[in-house]
């Protein structure tokens, strides 16, 4: 079974090489060809988180090397389904190298489980899993937006129109890119969040219990609620929203890796290795 | 075999009056035309005349006396003499010529490089002298290989890919803040023909409504009749900054027409939306500070300058595989052009006859005939003697002297007969 994750990164990594070329050479057959490869790569990954599953009766999120390859999941299933929503071409360019590289550093990883419990396998667990997983991976990629708007509005206003402004699309699209990839986000940790208090509440009787995880999500949950409202609004777009999605994804990124490497919580076991 | 030739005039070589004054109109080209086929020493003729040059291109078996009697014309046409315009002329032949035809369709011999209408225009010079049945078969065959390689060149390179023009510039640097310039709305203040193109081109991008201010009014709505637009005054801008999404400016003003802190008011009302504005105006019309603020960009006309010169020297560098494509054009015509002669083609039928017949004898016969054994050799001796039977009366009519047949004709329906050049 063990092919079928190496063949999962390697699909990635193909993909990652496509949409790079892609980005180099505008050429659309490039952008085609890694779009296939990652589609082929998120069906044989969702077949072994699948069998994953079954084999330990729960969600495989219990070390590092697990969580990261549901992460990396997570962010090219979410590409691929915005993809066929929008176009979102571009936007390969940073999901399916992010994947990729996820997924390298997840098989250094060791694979042993720490401890197993009746309590993983309710199903509000599983629904808060994977809706958190995705909703991370949308910020993610309104990251990645963020960071090509930056980058291509530097051009315009600097009036260097260089290798990426030739390459990257208008501003207004990426900034509408961005905020799409926010709104699903947010709806999905919003989801996340609820269905995490359900658990909380069944498994230790409580929906809070100030785990740095949950305070440190609030903050993240706050922030992406208070860029909406200023979009909505006020109309706030382009470089504030851009430089707020970066901020929000590094708050995320605290909030999945820093809280269990530093803080102590009952969320520390996922990501012990 | 004839001689392809051209002569002829640029910019480069001649002064614009000189041009002008030699430059053919449509109809002088069709008299022109028939006036030369009509001489013995020419075989062919087509004749293309734009604004940036004037060029004669024949087929002649004796070159020197067609290139006199292309001189005598022009001379006579536009009653100046010879010497006037001599020194200014340039000759090619053969596979110079072919260099310069394709290069001058595909735009590598243009005052702007890669400017996209020479094309049309040699194409319509081409049909001119089909009509005229000026061309014949080794120009037809040219001027389509020239079409032939002028697209590729467009295809392969990117040597019409960036604009170079204000105008263009302008308009790409538009598409590069805007999604889609569908329904975006225009303001023009002032007037001028950098400004009046930049929205011609707007307009063809579908954008939505045109305003139109001018310092006075009654030109504004000239203006604006000639656009479909809506003539404004000058003190209606600073409303219309919170609707507008793209501002040309092209004022005599000595002083700014859009300050800052009216963009500044205006984006809040706009709620953060784009806006993009094309200072054409020299003295400038509106600050440059504004491009500091957010989603406003500002391009004056240096800055549109600027990009127009890199995509300058961007197209200069994508001339360079455009120049090799030419080359591999020139070598491939003049393979077909070699082939038009007389012996070329007698080999290679007489070579196809052979192997056609030796392919069915050896299906016919047993194998395991020893080579040299006598009913081989009699069998050799029977296909040469066949071949040279049927060889016999093409070749006599191909070799034979004088102008009554067009021998590349005959030697092109021949090839194509029997599918020589696959």
């Amino acid at each position: 079974m063990n092919a079928i994750i190496i063949a999962v990164t390697l699909c990635y990594i193909l993909s990652a090489i496509g949409y790079l070329v892609y980005l180099i050479r505008q050429e659309t057959y490039w952008y085609r060809a890694g779009f296939y490869v990652l589609i082929l790569g998120v069906l044989l990954h969702t077949i072994w988180i699948g069998y994953g599953t079954i084999q330990a009766g729960h969600l495989p999120v219990h070390n590092l090397r697990e969580t990261l390859s549901i992460a990396a999941w997570a962010i090219t299933c979410l590409f691929v389904m915005l993809q066929t929503r929008y176009q979102l071409k571009i936007l390969g360019a940073f999901a399916s190298p992010l994947a990729a590289v996820i997924m390298i550093v997840s098989l250094q990883l060791p694979s042993q489980t720490t401890y197993s419990s009746p309590a993983f396998s309710s199903l509000w667990l599983y629904f808060h899993i994977v809706t958190v997983f995705l909703g991370d991976a949308a910020f993610a990629l309104a990251f990645g937006a963020g960071i090509f708007y930056l980058v291509q509005e530097q051009a315009i206003k600097n009036k260097t129109p260089g290798f990426f402004y030739r390459r990257l699309p208008s501003l207004e699209f990426i900034d509408a890119t961005g905020y799409a990839c926010i709104v699903v986000g947010f709806t999905l940790l919003t989801i996340g969040l609820i269905t995490g208090f359900a658990y909380a509440k069944a498994v230790w009787g409580r929906f809070w219990s100030w785990d740095p995880k949950e305070i440190w999500s609030g903050i993240a949950w706050l922030l992406y609620a208070a860029l909406l409202h200023a979009r909505i609004s006020m109309g706030w777009r382009g470089r504030k929203a851009a430089i707020m999605a970066i901020i929000g994804f590094g708050v995320l990124m605290f909030t999945f890796f820093g809280v269990n490497f530093f803080l102590k919580g009952h969320h520390g076991d996922f990501t012990r290795w | 075999m004839p001689d392809i030739i051209l002569i002829g005039l640029n910019h480069t070589t001649a002064p614009v009056e000189l041009r002008e004054c030699i430059a053919f109109t449509p109809e002088e080209t069709v008299v022109s035309l028939n006036q030369l086929k009509q001489e013995p020493d020419i075989e062919e003729v087509l004749i293309y005349s734009t604004c940036n040059r004037v060029e004669i291109l024949m087929v002649s078996s004796s070159p020197a006396t067609a290139l006199e009697l292309a001189t005598q014309h022009i001379a006579k046409l536009h009653q100046i003499s010879a010497a006037e315009f001599e020194p200014y002329l340039y000759q090619w032949e053969n596979d110079q010529a072919v260099q310069h035809v394709f290069r001058v369709a595909s735009s590598l011999d243009s005052m702007i490089l890669g400017e996209p209408q020479i094309l049309g225009q040699i194409k319509t010079a081409y049909h001119t002298a089909t009509q005229e049945k000026a061309s014949g078969l080794i120009l037809n065959r040219l001027m389509h290989r020239a079409f032939f390689v002028a697209k590729k060149i467009r295809t392969e390179t990117g040597i019409g890919d960036r604009a170079v023009s204000i105008s263009y510039a302008a308009v790409e640097l538009s598409k590069k803040i805007f999604d889609t310039l569908e329904a975006k709305k225009v303001l023009m203040i002032g007037a001028g023909e950098m400004a009046e193109l930049a929205v011609e081109h707007l307009l063809r991008q579908r954008v939505g409504k045109l305003y139109v201010a001018n310092r006075t009014f009654e030109r504004g709505v000239s203006l604006a009749e000639k656009f479909k637009g809506l003539a404004i005054r000058l003190e209606e801008i600073p409303a219309l900054l919170e609707q507008v999404d793209i501002i040309i400016s092209s004022t005599g003003s000595t002083q700014l027409i859009i300050k800052r802190v009216q963009v500044k008011a205006a984006m809040r009302a706009r709620r953060h939306k784009p806006l993009f504005f094309i200072d054409i105006a020299v003295p400038r019309d509106v600050d440059p500070e504004i491009n500091r603020l957010n989603n406003a960009y500002v391009y004056d006309v240096d800055d549109l300058q600027n990009i127009i010169e890199e995509n300058l020297a961007d197209r200069k560098k994508e001339a360079i595989k455009g120049e090799r494509i030419v080359d591999e054009g020139v070598i491939r015509f003049r393979e077909w052009y070699d082939n038009l002669n007389v012996v070329p083609t007698i080999v290679s039928l007489r070579n196809k006859l052979h192997s056609i017949i030796e392919a069915e004898i050896s299906k016919t016969l047993p194998s395991n005939q020893p080579e040299g054994s006598p009913n081989n050799m009699a069998i050799q001796k029977m296909i040469d003697a066949m071949v040279n039977k049927i060889m016999h009366d093409p070749t006599r009519l191909l070799k034979q002297e004088g102008h009554h047949i067009n021998k590349p004709v005959y030697l092109d329906v021949a090839r194509r007969l029997f599918n020589l050049d696959k």
